[in-house]
């Protein structure tokens, strides 16, 4: 996935350069915030290039290191399917598939997933054809205002690949790291079992 | 083949459990949040709030910020002074109403008062450059908690009154004096209702986009009334209000937090006034937490007056509501809520409440998911089972002794509400039956004798919903539809209601597609775009179905009425019958289908008498009464002896909401009102500490229900119609909150009765039980 590497990639670094209009200036003095602070300092004005599949689609683009990559989806892509609930890993409505794994998209930079395979909700209906955890989710009315949707099914996904006949205490606990404050998470569970019993027959 | 459809078509759609219509955009992420929209030239607001409590401004000094890269302008409250203040709806004499200024000026009144607000080309830069924003601060002296707010001495929240005394409020009903004076038994308890957090999944968000030429505001915000948001923003800026087009893009939940009208709906069409392009602002969750309408936030004082038999003669109430800082839209209103419910289910003949509002260093309350109710609902339970204990009378027993009875409706209470149908006894002697009552009593005393702590806990709540009759609310209570029959046949309705998840978009077709006789996917729903739909109030107080629906379902019986008209014309027969989608001659036996009298009623070669072409109508449908639903909650916990932690080993739910329009959208709302009571049970509670900070501002420190702290649910409903409405529904989106504290508390009282515990105030959490557990009561 080539994770830590980018951290490396400081001005002057081989495939940093400096964007033609710069995002914020490095040389203005700030009021210290320590190390955070500093990290984003010698990178600020700078982009990165990165290439990843998302969708099964390529993407490739010149992103700032402090992005984070639920903004790259949003606001680079226009992917706006995956939502930001807290921006601190907390709710999980940005969750994504970073490759075949749930991700919390909101605690990954954009330059992490460079060479990634990505899947974000809008991947999983292929040619008009609902995921069967979609339709299960629509079927079981496991959502009501649908803000938590699309982070919840793909998390439900990883459990039912992890657990393919999860019991009740598996599946409630497969979906701590989400949080739906609509449903009370009853219908929730019910379309995660009727998706299991689904994929079974 | 077309017997099939006919026969699909004569089966109703009324109370059927539909997968809902609105879903297919929301599971594949194709909806639209306001966070999603992207316009040609956005820019991006980033807004500095307040670190302080209660602090003097010395001075802003934004140069440094004004010359970040990527910043387009800054402002403070010295700018906006000239826009008018966030609205206080409510009225109540006496009222003291501080002028809220949407962004700070001389001085703040709590932590996350906005102060300063940045436009950027992006919102990194955005908030980077308000980083850069220098406020001198001068603090002052900030109390956060309302009993000590009263308390002489205590720091003015806002200097220019002598107290912190926002409003007080008296109601009597009966003869009080004399119940008490005839009392074998007066029970007194303090009972809190602690602060809460709403914590919609979507936080709030605005984007304007001000056309100068037009002199035309369109603003996307995610609220629960856009019709009230054009009313109040436009006023605010001084605005035309027809000028103003607020669009309610697909809401991320509300519970009431949406229930209101924010500064920063003002001041970002202020922002795109100012700068000519279009401005976005979301709320991050950290401002969510801090500057977003806090719910509850109640400490009462309770004293009930009985016989030795268990016959209740009455309740004085003295509640003490924590207002925050400003009046938000509603935040007066809500604690009179509370006292209209007081007496729950029960014939209770006099009652005497006084509120005092206090104004506090902290985040205003209002509106959340009860709002009012559950307060009230958690008082009068608590107090029937502290009064059952004394008497040594069984809970249920007691409950059944009071109730009022099936052959006293329409009801008239003491606080002066008209309850308009009931049969209370249904739904607690269906949840005895389910949990096996009587048994589990037995099992209990086994269990005590073991030394293990099983509690069994049982609320019997009404509420107040479909709300509500327009004298009865501060902005108008009727709700409006328009129903349209397109020249295709198409159905179109047009509702004034603004569903966030209760799946409107789908009742309102089933009652559509029944009356009518189509299918319901003919059938499509629009709401939430002033510029499209009629003026209406929008969705809260489980209003949506009774007083939304409703208004649907009288538009409809005025288009059926012009269906049938052109229908006649067409079959050239007098005596027709519009039935299954079709208007037949009595005379002859032809018919014809809705889309063949829409399509001749749009062409009008030949018009019915006195009837215009086309097939709309309008409805705007003001109730007579509110609805009042019921139900019983039994809940069964046991205690963890070693730790204090509890374990909810059944959760029993009778609900009667009236007739269903869709049963599993009602155990939808059963299930997420049950979990936002149980979230007050066990585990949320806003904290501020004597400084006001507030110690829970992030979702690290403030718990909100998860997957694995929820227990099952088992949903079950009487059914007793409301007269109120020609539907006969009642309204179910805040059943389950309401009905859920008590039943929990009650349970774990139960529980530890043996050690004389006879009330514990939420949330009941391990450590406060484990405490208990060590030191009895």
């Amino acid at each position: 996935m080539g994770v830590a590497s980018h951290f490396d990639r400081r001005p002057g670094a081989p495939n940093a350069r400096p964007l033609p209009i710069p995002l914020s200036s490095p040389s203005r003095k700030r009021p210290d915030f320590g190390i955070v602070s500093l990290a984003n300092s010698l990178c600020w004005g700078y982009a990165v290039k990165i290439s990843c599949k998302i969708n099964g689609k390529s993407y490739s683009n010149e992103v700032e290191p402090r992005l984070l990559l639920i903004h790259y989806l949003r606001e680079v892509l226009h992917l706006t399917g995956s939502h930001i609930g807290c921006e601190t890993s907390l709710c999980g409505a940005c969750t994504v598939d970073v490759n075949g794994k749930a991700v919390k998209s909101c605690t990954m930079f954009a330059v992490q997933t460079d060479g990634a395979n990505i899947t974000t909700i809008e991947g999983l209906a292929m040619d008009g054809k609902l995921d069967p955890m979609q339709e299960a989710f629509w079927n079981e009315h496991g959502l009501q205002c649908g803000f938590c949707t699309p982070g919840m099914i793909i998390a439900s996904k990883q459990i039912l690949e992890r657990h393919p006949n999860p019991s009740e205490d598996e599946i409630r606990h497969g979906l701590t790291g989400n949080i739906c404050r609509c449903t009370g998470y009853q219908h929730i569970v019910n379309a995660l079992k009727a998706a299991a019993s689904a994929a079974q027959k | 083949m077309a017997t099939t459809i006919a026969e699909i078509q004569k089966e109703k759609q009324v109370g059927k459990r539909l997968r809902r219509r609105e879903d297919p955009r929301l599971i594949t992420g194709t909806a639209t949040y306001v966070d999603d929209i992207q316009m040609e030239g956005m820019q991006y607001a980033a807004i500095l709030r307040s670190p302080h409590a209660a602090a003097k401004i010395r001075s802003i000094d934004t140069k440094l910020a004004e010359k970040a890269p990527g910043v387009i302008a800054v402002y403070t409250g010295k700018d906006t002074e000239k826009v008018g203040a966030v609205p206080c709806g409510a009225s109540l004499p006496g009222l003291r109403v501080p002028h809220h200024n949407i962004l700070a000026v001389n001085r703040v009144y709590f932590v996350g008062h906005p102060v300063a607000v940045v436009v950027a080309q992006n919102r990194y830069l955005a908030q980077d450059a308000a980083d850069l924003i220098e406020v001198d601060y001068e603090p002052t002296a900030a109390v956060a908690e309302p009993e000590k707010a009263l308390a002489s001495g205590a720091p003015a929240v806002h200097p220019e009154w002598p107290d912190n005394v926002a409003f007080t409020y008296h109601q009597d009903g009966g003869d009080v004096d004399k119940a008490f004076a005839q009392a074998e038994v007066i029970i007194k308890q303090r009972i809190t209702s602690q602060r809460l957090i709403p914590m919609a999944m979507e936080t709030r968000g605005v984007v304007a986009e001000f056309r100068a030429a037009d002199r035309q505001l369109n603003l996307y915000t995610s609220t629960q009334i856009p019709h009230l948001v054009r009313t109040l923003v436009a006023s605010m800026l001084s605005l035309d209000e027809n000028r103003v087009r607020v669009i309610t893009p697909e809401v991320g939940g509300g519970f009431g937090s949406k229930l209101n009208v924010y500064a920063e709906e003002a001041l970002m069409g202020f922002l795109a006034q100012k700068t000519g392009k279009p401005v976005k602002w979301i709320e991050s969750r950290r401002e969510n937490f801090l500057c977003t309408i806090h719910g509850r936030g109640h400490v009462d004082y309770y004293e009930l007056a009985a016989k030795r038999d268990g016959t209740i003669l009455g309740i004085k109430l003295k509640i003490i509501q924590d207002v925050g800082s400003y009046l938000q839209l509603l935040t007066a209103a809500i604690p009179t809520l509370s006292v209209l419910m007081m007496p729950g289910i029960y014939n209770i003949p006099s009652i005497r409440a006084d509120i005092v509002g206090v104004f506090t260093n902290c985040m205003p309350t209002d509106a959340y998911r009860g709002a009012g109710r559950p307060e009230a609902t958690h008082g009068i339970e608590r107090m029937v089972d502290i009064l059952a204990d004394e008497l040594n009378i069984d809970p249920a027993e007691i409950r059944l002794k009071n109730f009022v009875a099936n052959d006293k409706f329409p009801y008239a209470t003491a606080t002066g509400l008209m309850y308009d149908s009931g049969n209370y006894a249904a739904p607690l002697k269906k949840a005895l039956d389910m949990v096996h009552y009587k048994k589990l009593r037995q099992e209990q005393a086994e269990a005590r004798k073991q030394g293990k702590w099983l509690g069994i806990g049982i609320s019997t709540y009404g509420e107040i919903c479909a709300i509500g009759p327009s004298p009865a609310t501060p902005a108008g209570g009727w709700e409006s539809a328009t129903v349209k029959v397109e020249p295709s046949g198409k159905v179109t309705i047009m509702t004034g209601a603004c569903p966030h998840g209760q799946g409107e978009e789908t009742t309102f077709a089933q009652i559509a597609a029944d009356e009518l006789g189509v299918s319901v996917d003919d059938v499509l729903v629009v709401w939430g775009d002033t510029a499209v739909v009629q003026y209406g109030i929008g969705t809260f107080g489980s209003r949506g179905t009774a007083i939304g629906g409703t208004a649907v379902y009288y538009a409809l019986q005025d288009l059926k009425e012009k269906i049938r008209k052109f229908g006649a014309v067409l079959l050239e027969d007098d005596d027709v019958a519009l039935a299954d989608g079709k208007v037949t001659s009595k005379k002859t036996g032809q018919s014809k289908s809705v889309p063949e009298i829409a399509a001749a009623a749009y062409r009008a070669m030949k018009l019915p008498p006195n009837t215009e072409p086309g097939l709309v109508s309008t409805h705007f449908w003001e109730p007579p009464n509110f609805t009042f639903p019921f139900g019983t909650h039994i809940v069964v916990t046991e205690i963890d002896g070693e730790t204090g932690d509890i374990k909810i080993r059944r959760y029993v739910a009778v609900d009667d909401c009236g007739n269903q329009i869709n049963p599993l959208i009602v155990a939808g709302q059963v299930h997420g009102g049950v979990a936002q009571g149980l979230g007050q049970s066990l585990w949320e509670q806003a904290v501020y500490d004597d400084s006001g900070q507030l110690l829970t501002g992030e979702l690290t420190d403030y718990a909100v229900p998860r997957a694995h702290m929820m227990p099952w649910i088992e949903a079950e409903h009487t059914t007793t119609p409301s007269p109120v409405n020609p539907l006969g529904v009642k309204g179910v989106g805040e059943a389950g909150t309401i009905g859920c504290s008590p039943a929990v508390v009650n349970s774990v009282v139960d529980a530890l009765s043996p050690l004389g515990v006879r009330h514990i105030d939420m949330p009941l959490t391990p450590e406060k039980i484990w405490k208990l557990l060590r030191k009895g009561a």
